[in-house]
This record gives C-alpha cells, sequence and structure tokens, in this order.
C-alpha cells in the first residue's frame, strides 16, 4: 500500500503467548502489520485469532510476550489511544430501542475531543450512514433490523472515530454473498480514501485472498505463514501431485517436475499404468488439509505439515 | 490538570455530558416502550388496588385507615425494588448483549455509559411514583397528613437513590449472567420486602428478623416514607415509637457511602472483563437456557 506514515509499524507482535489455564493457546506470535496495510489473521476456528485480536484491541490481558500497537502497549494504553483504533464487534441484541443515527451521534460524540485537522472525529452521521447504505433506515428502531442491517450498523460504529487502525473480528460471518461484496468494497474504500490500517481475521482462505495485501496464517499457536496471498499460492503449488494405478494398486507421488516424472512412469510400465492424474497443489488444498487436521485435534502435527508445504 | 498528565479533564467531562444525554434518551425510550408503560401500570395497579380492597380496614392504635398507613411503606418498597432490580438487570444485560464492550471500544465510553445508568434509573422513579400515587390521591382522602411531608420524601428519594442504586449496579456487576438476576436480585429483594414492615407491622415478626430488617435500606425508605405522610401520633405504631429520622439517615447514608467506594471497583473489574469472546459465550448460553 502507498502513503506509509512516518514512524515504526503500526503493530509489532514479539513472542506473544497466551495460556488459559493448562492449554496453550498462543506459543509464540511474531508477526508486524505497517500503516496502510490490510491483514488478513487467517486460521481454523479455535486457532486462537480471536484471541490475538482481542489482546491487540487491549481487551484483553497476554500471558507474555511484546506487543506495540500505534506506539502504546493495549494492556495500558490510554483513553487517547483508543480514540485512534476502531473495533468491529458483532452486535447481537444492544441498543434495541435506539435508531442508528442517534446511537452514532452517541457513539461518536466521544471522539469529538479527539479530532485533528488532518482527521477530523467523528465521521458525520449522515456520510456514515451513506457509506455502509442505512440512510433510508436511519430513523428506525434497530430493534426491527436484520442480521445484515445490523452487521453493517456495527461496521459505521467501528469506523465512527476515523480510526487510524481497524480491526475487524470475523467480519462477514452470517453475510449472504451480496453483503459480502459490498463489505469488501467497503474495506477497499476505507484504505483507499482513509489510508487505514486493518487488520481482519477469518477462517474463510477465499475472503482473505480477496482483502488482503498479507496473509498471516494462525494455526498450532503461531504464524506457520506470513506473505501475500499470490505469493503463498505459487509457494504452495510448487509440489505437483502425481496419482496413477498399476497391477490394481494406487500410488502418489509428489514432484517439482512433473513432466520427466510421468515421462519416466510411463518408459518403465508403458501400458500398465492406468488412471493417470497430475494435480498442482494450490494454498486451497494445503489450507484445508490444515483445517481438517486442526479439527480432528491434530492441530501441532497440522500446522508443522503446513510449514513444510508452504 | 497538571501538564503531562495523560487523562485531560476535558474529555472525560465530555464523556459525562454525552452519558447523560445518553441516560435521558433511553429514559424517553423507556417511557414511550409500553413494555416499561405495562410494568409501570401493572405494580401500579397492584399496589393501588390492594389498597382500594382495603380501603375501610382501620388500622389499631389510631384513627387512620390502611391506606395511609401502607401507601408510604409500598411506596418506599416499590423504589428499594426498582432501583435494585432496574440497574442490576440492566447491567447484567448489557455486559452480555455487547452495550457495555461498545462503550470500553470508544474513549471514554464507560464514563459515558455509567453516566448514562445515573441518569437512567434515578428518573425511572419518577413514573413509577407518579403512577402509584396520582391514582392514590384520587381515590383515598387524608394520605398527606401535612403538606410539609413533601420535603421529607424528597429527602427520602435522594437517600433512596444514593442507598440503593449502587446495591443494584454491585448485583449487576457479580451475576454470572442475565438469567441469575431472579437468583440473586429478585429473591432476595422480596424477601426484604415481606420482613420490612410494608404489608404488616415490622413488629409482629420474631426479634432477629425485626434485626436483619433493620440491616437493610428496605425498611428505613419505608419508615422514612411513612413519616413523611402520616401524622406524627402515627409514630407510636413504629419501634421505639418514634419515627427514628436519625437513625434513618445514618444508615441510608451508610449504605450510600460503603456503594460508592465499592462499586467503583466492582464496574471497573467487570468493565476489564469485557470481551468480544464473552459477549460471544453470553449469546450462545442465551439460546441455551435448559442445561
Amino acid at each position: 500500500m502507498g502513503d506509509n506514515e512516518p514512524g515504526g509499524p503500526v503493530v509489532e507482535v514479539r513472542d506473544l503467548r497466551m495460556r488459559y489455564g493448562d492449554k496453550d493457546v498462543l506459543v509464540g506470535v511474531d508477526f508486524t502489520i505497517d500503516a496502510g496495510e490490510v491483514v488478513c489473521l487467517l486460521g481454523p476456528n479455535g486457532a486462537g485469532k480471536t484471541t490475538t485480536i482481542e489482546i491487540l484491541e487491549g481487551f484483553r490481558e497476554r500471558s507474555a510476550g511484546a506487543v506495540t500497537v500505534l506506539e502504546q502497549d493495549p494492556s495500558r494504553a490510554t483513553e487517547a489511544w483508543r480514540a485512534r483504533t476502531g473495533v468491529v464487534l458483532q452486535s447481537w441484541r444492544d441498543h434495541p430501542r435506539w435508531t442508528p443515527r442517534r446511537l452514532l451521534d452517541q457513539m461518536g460524540g466521544y471522539y469529538a475531543p479527539y479530532g485533528t485537522a488532518e482527521r477530523p472525529r467523528p465521521v458525520p452521521t449522515d456520510e456514515l450512514l451513506d457509506v455502509v447504505g442505512l440512510t433510508e433506515l436511519a430513523d428506525q428502531r434497530i430493534a426491527t433490523f436484520s442480521g445484515g442491517q445490523r452487521r453493517r450498523l456495527d461496521v459505521a460504529m467501528g469506523i465512527v472515530g476515523r480510526p487510524e487502525l481497524l480491526f475487524l473480528d470475523e467480519p462477514t460471518a452470517g453475510f449472504d454473498p451480496q453483503a459480502r461484496r459490498e463489505f469488501h468494497h467497503l474495506v477497499h474504500r476505507l484504505t483507499d480514501l482513509e489510508g487505514t490500517t486493518i487488520l481482519l481475521t477469518t477462517h474463510d482462505l477465499d475472503e482473505a485472498e480477496k482483502l488482503a495485501d498479507r496473509v498471516l496464517i494462525l494455526a498450532g499457536g503461531r504464524i506457520v505463514a506470513d506473505d501475500t496471498a499470490e505469493r503463498l499460492a505459487l509457494r504452495a503449488a510448487i509440489d505437483v501431485e502425481v496419482k496413477w494405478s498399476r497391477d490394481g494398486e494406487r500410488f502418489v507421488h509428489a514432484t517439482q517436475d512433473a513432466t520427466a516424472f510421468v515421462h519416466q512412469l510411463l518408459d518403465e510400465h508403458g501400458d500398465a499404468v492406468v488412471d493417470l492424474e497430475v494435480r498442482r497443489a494450490s494454498l486451497e488444498d494445503a489450507y484445508l488439509a490444515l483445517v481438517q487436521s486442526h479439527e480432528s485435534g491434530r492441530s501441532d502435527e497440522a500446522a508443522r505439515a503446513f510449514t513444510e508445504v508452504i | 490538570m497538571a501538564t503531562g498528565s495523560s487523562v485531560p479533564p476535558s474529555p472525560v467531562l465530555h464523556a459525562v455530558r454525552l452519558g447523560v444525554r445518553r441516560g435521558w434518551a433511553e429514559f424517553v425510550q423507556s417511557l414511550r416502550s409500553s413494555q416499561d408503560q405495562w410494568f409501570y401500570l401493572f405494580t401500579a395497579f397492584l399496589a393501588v388496588g390492594y389498597l382500594y380492597l382495603r380501603r375501610d380496614t382501620p388500622v389499631e392504635g389510631t384513627d387512620l385507615f390502611l391506606p395511609s398507613v401502607a401507601l408510604p411503606s409500598i411506596l418506599g418498597g416499590l423504589l428499594a425494588f426498582g432501583l435494585v432490580i432496574g440497574p442490576a438487570y440492566s447491567l447484567a444485560m448489557e455486559k452480555e448483549d455487547g452495550t457495555l464492550l461498545r462503550a470500553k471500544a470508544v474513549p471514554h465510553g464507560l464514563v459515558g455509559y455509567f453516566a448514562g445508568q445515573l441518569v437512567l434509573h434515578s428518573s425511572s422513579i419518577v413514573p413509577q411514583m407518579v403512577a402509584v400515587l396520582v391514582p392514590s390521591f384520587l381515590l383515598f382522602d387524608g394520605l398527606m397528613a401535612d403538606p410539609s411531608g413533601w420535603w421529607t420524601v424528597a429527602w427520602v428519594l435522594v437517600l433512596a437513590l444514593l442507598a440503593t442504586l449502587p446495591i443494584g449496579m454491585a448485583i449487576g456487576a457479580l451475576v454470572p449472567s442475565a438469567q441469575k438476576v431472579g437468583m440473586w436480585g429478585m429473591l432476595p429483594v422480596m424477601l426484604l420486602a415481606g420482613i420490612s414492615g410494608i404489608f404488616y407491622p415490622i413488629d409482629a415478626l420474631w426479634g432477629w428478623v425485626q434485626v436483619v430488617a433493620q440491616l437493610f435500606p428496605m425498611y428505613w425508605l419505608g419508615l422514612g416514607m411513612r413519616s413523611a405522610f402520616l401524622p406524627d401520633s402515627a409514630a407510636a405504631l413504629e419501634i421505639g415509637e418514634s419515627w427514628r429520622t436519625l437513625e434513618t439517615v445514618l444508615v441510608l447514608g451508610a449504605w450510600a457511602v460503603v456503594g460508592a467506594l465499592v462499586v467503583p471497583a466492582l464496574l471497573r473489574r467487570m468493565a476489564r472483563r469485557q470481551s468480544g469472546s464473552q459477549v460471544a459465550a453470553a449469546r450462545e448460553a442465551a439460546t441455551q437456557w435448559v442445561k
């Protein structure tokens, strides 16, 4: 992304550890996010994505490690720091009697003392309603909203303070495809127009590829991949899987040069080789394999296997 | 404020003002909500209905009828009930549904949130009082012995707020879920209502029960209200044959002081624990009532 602001990274995480009781959720997470980047924290459910993002938001105390977000430690951050961040929360049934206009006026009001010429705070309510497409519902009680409308309001409340850094935890969970597309537009707009740095979590690889400049894959309590989606895809695709049958037996072989291998195979066995299949592994394959072993409780093993592929 | 301090005073004051606006908005929304209107009317209907059915019952030892003696006691009970259960439910619900977390995510949002809670629950006693007082004054005679009693009503109301609101907030902060407010809030308040001399004179109860009742604000709110509405001669019905005004102020004042000391720490503890995953867990739990 273009507009790098002067100064260090927006987020810096070193050897972050989290332990609940005797269960280690994070065992040494390291990553950095620069100004203006959109970074996606991807991983199977239960991999610790929410824990990580809540530590960065300052909503959860970490067990160990160094975390710096916008030059401060989020666990001891000031309200002025809070004013520079935005959190998109998943609403459920809060503020049922309020209307979006009144609620955004109220929530935005808290940011007013922190506005600057460069970043006027809060975003005017009408502008915000327009951005998230709630203008027509602006004066309706929130209790009457559908799930998708509520989520748009969640996004509006997350960005009402014109944040420099925005956190989104599973932002499109429960969205229909149309809502999801609109949301992706909105994210691009935020980064392009406002230079907002965004950290979002998802378990959906497709979403990570669409939105993120960089994908961090969290598994087995640490980051197992940290790169652009394209480069991760390329790396995962180096090996080609060759499958065939001979004399009723099934064979699989992974190779980097499929052409040469198949040549040799046919030279040796000729017509005995049947059901030949040559397939380039995709990032999706590697990720799905990771998710699958994670869900069957073999998260460490899965993380290691994934690191080998990538 | 000294320079270099991490919290400039203006954003905090600003947040308090926003919180007052928030509380007022919630109060107006509550007045317009049929759910809350029904609650006010229903409690008033029960209270006034009880008084009406017993309008001809004389009170032994006085020349008064039951409504004159029971109305102030019921007002005291309703105050304590509303000021404990109201905030307890609000807090318990709003830490589950994410309202509190939203407040935490904006700068000084918690200051605004709690200021709003104070305004909302303080204002809420007005419709509750009005709903009981207006029909009572229309139906019954001789409720207020001396107009100067309204002054006493005013200071008892202020002490009621200071003494019982913190109890409600503490319950709301401590209960693990809104479903548990019934057990930890409603039940004790109902028990206290039973032993606090609201429906029958307290000296009809065993001595140790009288002692327990006098430890809590509800009895004193009822006593304070009776001292406001009834003629001085009616003090003969009370413990010690006196309105015990000084004791009333001391006991309610002590609760107010303890509340002011303890509750901010409890609220901070509650707010510190708020996170998205806690709200998500509460959402899961709420859809699973039977465990």
